[in-house]
């Protein structure tokens, strides 16, 4: 029988309503965590050795064109004042990249799971309303009865829309190309599933994978500088 | 005579099937965004990176019903509220 659901493997008891599971999602975010923060670490000891007169290294070189091009990107939509976002998006960024490729690897996607991606979401909606809040106070509240008070609640509901949508948007499309995988991988033939799943996890877990971790982070920081203004 | 839970996963596979039927307007919608950004394409080669961009924006953005149809079907059929919630228990009464 094929299985699609999060396996919990352990839970620590808190209290007798408070319980923490381990489950699948759990070890497979200590691994993702695991690899960017020994990746970082690397890169900064590496760092050290930097001379910005020599000619870079192949790191350096690589590292550098991954800043630079998130740099300009996140300027084509956020102005300068909310530069100390930045490395909050790229994590973001990299995390969620690395969170959908891990298909690739037979782990069970961590943002397969609702509880990684709306928590994600939820810290977008609040960036969005710490960000309004402080740069235009007035007018952020003022934007929640436009044209006229009457759509006060219509105005609250299109806010809280936006975490779901977010959410959903990235948790829907994960988890159908992971149980599309599971089934191949639990119904089809052996002869089947000796190469033509490559080409399933070129398109489920790479290109896909990659396009909503962008996504999520382009929508997120679209809004937050949509709410910070000029 | 069958299981009264017959009739539930019956109607959650069919109500399933239904959820899954926007992606025929979904596709429509992003073959519109696509067309679109070839036309700007072929009109100014030279801004190419950026209508790539907000085309790859505006089909997640459209995509965005064909997921919740989606998400929907695969609560239907894996976490149906209104089958104990167990999808262990529901197979069983499928059959296997």
């Amino acid at each position: 029988m094929v299985d699609f659901s999060i396996e919990v493997y352990s839970y620590i008891r808190v209290t007798d309503n408070v319980v923490f599971l381990i489950t699948s999602t759990t070890i497979a975010t200590w691994i993702i965590m695991g690899v960017l923060i020994a990746f970082g670490i690397v890169v900064r000891i590496q760092s050290r050795q930097w001379d910005p007169v020599k000619k870079p290294t192949r790191l350096q070189n690589i590292m550098e064109m991954c800043v630079e091009t998130f740099e300009k990107f996140f300027r084509s939509s956020a102005s300068e004042k909310l530069d100390y976002l930045a490395p909050w998006f790229f994590t973001l960024f990299a995390f969620l990249l690395f969170s959908n490729i891990s298909g690739v690897f037979g782990i069970r996607n961590p943002t397969a799971d609702w509880g990684v991606t709306f928590p994600l979401a939820v810290t977008s909606f609040i960036l969005i309303q710490f960000v309004g809040f402080r740069y235009h106070p007035k007018s952020h509240l003022k934007g929640f009865i436009e044209p006229n008070f009457l759509f006060l609640p219509l105005n609250i509901m299109g806010e809280l829309a936006k975490p779901i949508s977010l959410s959903f948007r990235l948790f829907g499309n994960i988890l159908g190309g992971f149980i599309l995988m599971s089934l191949l991988y639990g119904l089809a033939p052996f002869v089947v599933r000796l190469i033509f799943p490559v080409a399933l996890h070129l398109y489920f877990d790479i290109a896909a994978g990659a396009l909503q971790a962008f996504i999520f982070t382009v929508l997120s920081l679209t809004f937050v500088g949509l709410a910070a203004g000029d | 005579m069958h299981h009264p839970l017959a009739f539930v996963i019956f109607g959650a596979q069919i109500a399933a099937a239904i959820a899954l039927l926007n992606g025929f307007l979904v596709t429509l919608g992003q073959g519109k965004v696509a067309a679109a950004a070839v036309e700007g394409v072929a009109r100014q080669p030279e801004a190419r990176g950026a209508i790539t961009t907000t085309m790859f924006i505006g089909c997640g953005l459209a995509e965005t019903t064909a997921v919740y149809g989606l998400v929907i079907a695969f609560i239907l059929l894996f976490a149906n509220p209104l089958i104990n919630n167990n999808i262990d228990n529901l197979m069983r009464f499928v059959g296997y």
